[in-house]
């Protein structure tokens, strides 16, 4: 656990030392496609005199000069299937933004939507040692919090303090400075397979990148695709990638629940591939150029021409309709909603004040996917697009893009995690006398 | 597993070594150095090298000189001859003498200065302008030194100017009768005095023979019948106007006296000649014949 808060605070540290030069990248290894971001930072608190708190969501600090989108290789699932294919894939889209904006990168933080991520939810307690919460008060609050079994080989990506409650009051967003006798918080720990994240790390490293940052990209795209209302009052998003489809519940701007169904709009294609017999680029070609999931009677109209180049004339000039293609999609995009469905019951969505769904990533732009949602997430959905971000380029500006530009708002502004704060003192200092006991019986 | 070895088809991606010299290349320094610092050293290396062989060197100051020497030679640049305005040619002969130049010659070698302080040298030219004037002329403008008066020293004659620079030495009085006699030694010094003195005595003028300076302090004005008029060192000039008017009033100078000492000017002095005291002592004695 010291381990990883090492590494952590490690990570934060970096992202300071890029936010002093000025330039991060932010790198997002999807399924289906990786892409790359180059932010230039002009300084902290830069524009803060004139755009007073929080204006534009704080992000009017950083703009983007570089963006480049190439197909990924070797990811299955959000999770690196083949090293070195990927590795490829991450320097070619890391070479053209830097072409793109310019300038060198070294750092980067990146997005990783696969390792089966789950939600932990953690309560710790302390009784205050004088009446008012201090700094290192929080610290030994968040230290004090009893891990969960998380199992072998996981490790937290994310461990925010969702909550703090001060004697009978709940609901601090700060507790700093207040005063009470006993602290409590409630943390919110987000663990993955540590192998993903090794993976992940192992192929950065091989491109020459530093690591400055992790995110979940149910967590980012939900930073970037509901808007601050929802994020307040109560909402899920749900991010339709290729290989996965992410979902995370938001309350009072924290994330309170991600979780990931591994369906994806890549089993979409597959199940066309499957079924028209066509190649994969063919299924995803028609599924693009064709698709959709609420058919009408003009559908059993429209041929669609499926082609190929067997050299069979029959076969190469096969033709469907497109009621049969929705026929195709149709089932598949109902099971992964119903999959997202089960995980918002699991989750308990539906205690929530506000029980607003947001569809968002690249598989959320099917046509008349707002007509079929509905009848399987509820009333409240709406089909999201990520924020915009200053200098983002017209083509990255698509929902497939929300986990990038979550990642950049993560970038500008990341919320406090539990290795934020100074780990309490009298653990620290009784290891280190341990050590130095042990220092002495060993050299005298 | 996907064969080891075989990269796919138609991948975009850049090779390790690619990505690898793309993000040296985005370094700035490394831009500049290639920019801008490789194509200096490169040219400073060059020419170097160039340099640093003998014959280069050589062929390159010949070079320069070649081309110097041709354009210093050009007609544009020849000086051709010498005009002297303003001397007489005696002076223009002294100044041929004194600076002698064989024509043609380059602008370029002409020393314009060193040519002029040379001519200023001479006693006879009180200001010199050189120039050299469109159409190859050597131009010697020549203010001359105007002679005031001669000057005895021992037994040569020169000739001064108003300031009593030394314009010439005269063979013979008789060569400028028209300029007042100065003796004496120190005369040089107080030519303007002098001249001032002549100007006072006009009334005495045909008969002046010269003024002689007296222990390089003061002034003797010197008549015919060797008559001398004694002048003070300070107002010389009012006390010899004193003189004319005694002069005037009384006919002093024409009277047998041989010298008036004005040098106390509040009392005139008469020396009388010696005849003259005879002829006094006799007419006396001729007079009062009784007191023999």
């Amino acid at each position: 656990m010291t381990d990883l808060y090492a590494t952590q605070r490690a990570m934060r540290s970096m992202r300071n030392a890029a936010l002093q030069r000025g330039v991060i990248a932010i790198l997002d290894v999807g399924s289906s496609k990786i892409a790359c971001l180059i932010l230039r930072f002009d300084g902290p608190d830069h524009f803060r005199e004139s755009d007073g708190i929080g204006t534009l969501a704080g992000q009017s600090s950083f703009r983007v000069i570089g963006a480049a989108t190439t197909r990924s290789r070797g990811v299955r699932f959000g999770e690196i299937d083949a090293m070195a294919e990927t590795e490829r894939a991450i320097r070619t889209a890391v070479q053209a933004a830097q072409k793109m904006a310019d300038v060198r990168v070294d750092h980067v933080i990146a997005a990783l939507s696969g390792g089966g991520p789950r939600s932990y939810g953690l309560a710790g307690e302390v009784d205050l040692m004088d009446s008012t919460v201090h700094e290192h008060d929080v610290g030994r609050v968040l230290a004090a919090c009893d891990v969960p079994d998380i199992g072998r080989g996981r490790e937290p990506l994310h461990a925010q303090p969702v909550n703090f409650s001060l004697d009978h009051r709940t609901g601090l967003g700060d507790p700093r400075g207040q005063i009470g006798n006993k602290l409590a918080v409630d943390l919110h720990l987000l663990a993955v397979d540590t192998a993903v994240l090794e993976n992940l790390l192992v192929c950065l490293k091989r491109c020459d990148l530093e690591l400055a940052g992790l995110a979940s990209s149910a967590y980012v795209s939900g930073i970037s695709a509901l808007v601050e209302d929802e994020q307040e009052l109560g909402a899920a998003c749900i991010d339709m990638g290729g290989g996965t489809t992410g979902l995370s519940i938001f309350i009072k701007k924290h994330m309170i629940y991600a979780d990931s169904v591994r369906l994806g709009g890549d089993h979409v294609t597959l199940d066309i591939a499957k079924g028209l017999q066509v190649p994969l680029s063919t299924a995803e070609r028609i599924k693009t150029l064709h698709g959709g999931v609420v058919a009408t009677g003009m559908d059993d109209r429209e041929m669609i021409e499926i082609g190929g180049d067997s050299g069979d004339w029959d076969r190469d000039r096969r033709t469907v309709s497109r009621a049969e293609l929705i026929g195709i999609m149709r089932p598949r995009v109902e099971e992964i909603l119903e999959e997202v469905r089960s995980c918002l019951d699991a989750a308990g969505f539906e205690h929530l004040p506000s029980q607003q769904i947001v569809l968002t990533g690249g598989a959320s732009q099917i046509p008349g996917l707002d007509r079929l949602a509905p009848k399987i997430l509820g009333q409240q959905v709406r089909i999201g697009r990520p924020l915009r971000v200053q200098g983002l380029p017209q083509a990255a500006t698509g929902a497939a893009f929300a986990s990038v530009v979550g990642l950049c708002l993560f970038a500008a502004h990341p919320q406090d995690e539990w290795w934020d704060f100074e780990i309490p003192s009298e653990r620290n200092s009784a290891r280190s006398f341990r050590r130095a006991v042990k220092w002495f019986k060993e050299n005298w | 597993m996907q064969p080891v070895n075989v990269p796919p088809r138609r991948d975009p991606a850049p090779s390790r070594l690619a990505y690898r010299a793309h993000r040296i290349w985005l370094r700035p320094m490394v831009r500049r150095f290639v920019k801008k610092g490789l194509p200096l050293l490169a040219v400073l290396g060059l020419v170097g090298w160039w340099f640093a062989q003998d014959a280069n060197r050589e062929m390159l100051s010949d070079k320069y000189a070649a081309i110097r020497s041709d354009i210093e030679n050009r007609p544009e640049f020849r000086v051709n001859l010498m005009a002297i305005d303003g001397a007489s040619d005696s002076i223009s002969a002294d100044i041929r003498e004194i600076v002698p130049l064989d024509f043609p010659v380059s602008s370029f070698a002409l020393d314009l200065e060193g040519i002029r302080d040379r001519i200023a040298e001479l006693d006879a030219v009180r200001d010199v302008d050189v120039r050299i004037r469109s159409g190859g002329v050597l131009q010697i403008e020549i203010t001359e030194r105007v002679p005031a008066a001669v000057w005895r020293v021992g037994r040569d004659l020169e000739l001064l100017d108003g300031q009593g620079h030394r314009v010439a030495v005269l063979a013979s009085r008789l060569e400028r009768p028209d300029l007042p006699l100065l003796a004496g030694a120190g005369a040089q010094d107080a030519v303007p005095e002098a001249l001032a003195l002549l100007q006072a005595a006009s009334p005495v003028k045909a008969r002046i023979r010269g003024l002689v300076r007296i222990g390089e302090r003061r002034w003797d004005l010197i008549l015919d019948r060797n008559q001398r008029i004694m002048l003070p060192e300070n107002g010389a000039v009012s006390a010899l106007e004193q003189a004319m008017a005694l002069e005037q009033a009384q006919d002093v100078m024409a009277r047998d006296i041989s010298v008036l000492d004005m040098r106390i000017p509040s009392r005139p002095t008469v020396r009388m000649t010696p005849q003259a005291v005879e002829n006094m002592r006799q007419i006396k004695a001729d007079r009062h014949g009784a007191d023999r």
